[in-house]
């Protein structure tokens, strides 16, 4: 297997934000602030008109971003005023299909591996239709990052042996957002994927809490933290965008974000 | 010879396929097995069959319209009569088949998402007959358009869940219908209403709409001693169209899709997408689409709630790229004045989607001899948009309702 680029180290806290959500140069702030807060990889969410698995949470935000003229090209581009203002951890590109169809496979990777993204993730492009893209984004050093469901089963061993980076797995059935309670199948089927996969297990989908944080923490190799974030985001959006405010809204955000990934230092420490 | 589509991907040439979340993956596999198996199965054929025959009233009537012929003063113009079925549209015929394929599957509670509401009603209608649950997605806009099919679902039983993104309308139902199916895909089974959505959905919609083709064919054979010159239909996601095509794809007719114009193709306010739109992925298939040049998905208009898609079926998309059917496109205005033609010269209130194919129709059939045919799939009936043309008209005559002619 090829070495790519994005080599990390478990446990891993990896949040998600969206570009230009509330506006671009909160979302920098927000990124440089994860960092600090020990986010491990960042996932940058690209705002989409119709996000099928996206649950209402990042759906407004994505309005909101939209609204704000946020475009793929310009989401890649933040990533390299995030590079310039700083902010050093891996960057995941989370957008759907269609607006890299539209900009174009090669120029979009062109365009992520010049600003320094380090992985892709698209919800919407399975492994059977990734071929082709996959070995793209090989050329240009960039592993797109595979996810399995509960619902994959059979396909979990195919999935597992051809990804990159880290394996992303989706919780339980449904669409991002906080959910109240985790299925009880959780353990058995990451401890499956993770018997699969040469790469770290990952899980996200309606991680909300430090207590999921502290229980998942045991069976898999980290955490993915998306409208738990967002919602945070939505809250103190005034206050981002009000000069004066915006300092303690980021260290309010930031203080928000490490509550949630301290579970995995202590299980770390506790190695 | 055409090449046999969809292949083993779900592709139509370049298009169609499956870009979904991973979650949805294996209940696509699950549909896709045993949706091969039930065509295969002569008893559920022969129960498909006979369903339509003593539920919906198929096979439904071909019927000559004389009057619209001699007032057009051209080709010999037929009516497939889909108005003609249960429910007042083509869209029980697929409803039939995905409820059978869902009951074969074990599953008895059934998604649906509606633009018009035809769909809705189809779905709400079989869920009765097979006692199955039903939750039909509707967007805002289109709920305040076709308020009595909203009402016709909820006396069916079926529960009728507004949705409040986007435009709040068929594109933003099907989002939502998707992301339910989603969270309930263990014990749900998502009946599309259209020729679109990830593979197998546009094959599986086609098998259930091709009936209409197939019987026409037949039809029209033993009333003219051979096949028409020119066939015509409406095309939103396009299933009623393929439906009335695929049977003669490989025969020589000339076959026309029409695609809903809205205010006009060189407004921005048309549901015009192979005419217009640019290739891409929407709801799961790679077809043409109406989108920004960032791959933001454009909101579509048009008269016709049940036309207001800004995808189309893949299958379209392909027919369009190899040239064997023509996609041109009818206006608010046409379709409207299409509507009246129809009414008065037949006594036949066709639905509006169906008008737009009426317009074209009269259009061609204008420039073409008389002892040559033109075949109209008139996919659906009009009640459900009476109320839409008293808006329309009065609005655009500025007259009494009661004045209008």
């Amino acid at each position: 297997m090829k070495t790519l680029p994005l080599s990390v180290n478990p446990p891993l806290f990896i949040p998600f934000i969206v570009a230009g959500d509330p506006a671009p140069d909160v979302t920098i702030d927000l990124a440089l602030a994860l960092e600090e807060a020990g986010a491990d990889i960042l996932e940058l969410g690209v705002p989409y008109s119709d996000p099928l698995a996206d649950g209402p949470t990042i759906q407004r935000a994505a309005a909101r971003a939209l609204d704000g003229g946020m475009t793929l090209p310009k989401a890649i581009q933040l990533i390299g005023a995030m590079r310039k203002k700083g902010v050093n951890i891996p960057i995941i590109l989370f957008t759907y299909y269609n607006p890299v169809l539209q900009l174009g496979e090669e120029s979009f990777f062109a365009l992520a591996q010049e600003n320094g993204a380090d992985g892709v993730l698209i919800p919407d492009l399975p492994f059977e239709e990734s071929g082709p893209f996959r070995e793209l984004g090989e050329r240009f050093g960039l592993p797109l990052i595979s996810l399995v469901a509960p619902t994959s089963k059979q396909r979990i061993e195919r999935i597992a042996s051809a990804a990159q980076g880290f394996l992303y797995c989706v919780s339980s059935l449904g669409v991002t957002g906080v959910r109240e309670a985790l299925p009880e199948t959780l353990g058995d089927f990451l401890r499956e994927v993770k018997r699969h996969s040469r790469v770290p297990v990952a899980v996200g989908f309606g991680i909300s809490a430090p207590g999921q944080v502290a229980m998942l923490k045991e069976v898999c190799d980290g955490v993915v933290v998306g409208s738990a974030l967002v919602q945070k985001v939505e809250q103190l959006a005034p206050r981002l965008q009000a000069p004066d405010e915006r300092e303690a809204a980021v260290a309010e955000f930031a203080a928000y974000a490490r509550s949630l990934a301290a579970p995995l230092r202590e299980a770390y420490s506790s190695r | 010879m055409m090449e046999r589509v969809p292949n083993e991907y779900g592709r139509f040439g370049d298009f169609g396929g499956k870009f979904v979340p991973e979650t949805l993956m294996l209940p696509l596999e699950e549909i896709e097995a045993e949706l091969d198996k039930a065509l295969a199965d002569e008893s559920f054929k022969q129960e498909y069959i006979r369903i339509l025959q003593h539920y919906s009233g198929r096979p439904t009537p071909l019927t000559f319209a004389p009057n619209l012929t001699r007032q057009v003063g051209g080709a010999k113009m037929y009516l497939k009569r889909e108005d003609l079925n249960h429910t007042g549209a083509h869209k029980i015929n697929n409803a039939i088949g995905q409820a059978l394929l869902a009951k074969r599957m074990g599953k008895k509670k059934l998604i649906a998402e509606t633009g018009a509401g035809q769909h809705g009603v189809a779905a709400a209608t079989v869920a009765a007959h097979f006692g199955m649950d039903c939750i039909v997605f509707m967007g805002e806009e289109d709920i305040k358009r076709q308020e009595l099919n909203v009402f016709r679902m909820k006396l069916l039983g079926a529960e009728v869940v507004p949705v409040s993104s986007g435009n709040r309308t068929l594109k933003d139902a099907t989002n939502e219908a998707i992301r339910y199916w989603v969270a309930h895909c263990d014990d749900h089974f998502y009946m599309i209403g259209s020729v679109v959505g990830p593979h197998p959905y546009p094959k599986m919609v086609r098998e259930f709409q091709r009936v209409i083709g197939d019987e026409a064919k037949e039809q029209f054979l033993a009333r003219e001693g051979k096949l028409p010159d020119v066939i015509v239909a409406c095309v939103g996601g396009g299933s009623n169209a393929i439906g009335m095509f695929y049977p003669f794809l490989q025969d020589d007719v000339r076959l026309v899709g029409v695609e809903a114009a809205g205010k006009g193709i060189d407004t921005p306010h048309h549901a015009a997408t192979i005419t217009k739109g640019t290739k891409g992925v929407i709801h799961g298939a790679m077809t043409y689409l109406l989108q920004d040049e960032y791959g933001q998905i454009l909101e579509p208009y048009s008269i016709s709630a049940g036309l207001d898609y800004p995808g189309v079926g893949p299958e379209h998309a392909y027919l369009a790229s190899i040239g064997r059917v023509r996609y041109e496109s009818a206006t608010d205005d046409e379709a409207v004045a299409a509507f009246q033609l129809l009414a008065q010269t037949e006594g036949i209130i066709p639905a509006i989607e169906s008008a737009h194919a009426v317009a074209k129709a009269v259009e061609l059939a204008r420039e073409m001899p008389p002892d040559e045919t033109v075949l109209i799939c008139l996919s659906g009936r009009g009640d459900k948009d009476v109320q839409t043309m008293m808006r329309h008209l009065g609005a655009r005559e500025g007259e009494d309702i009661a004045t209008v002619r």
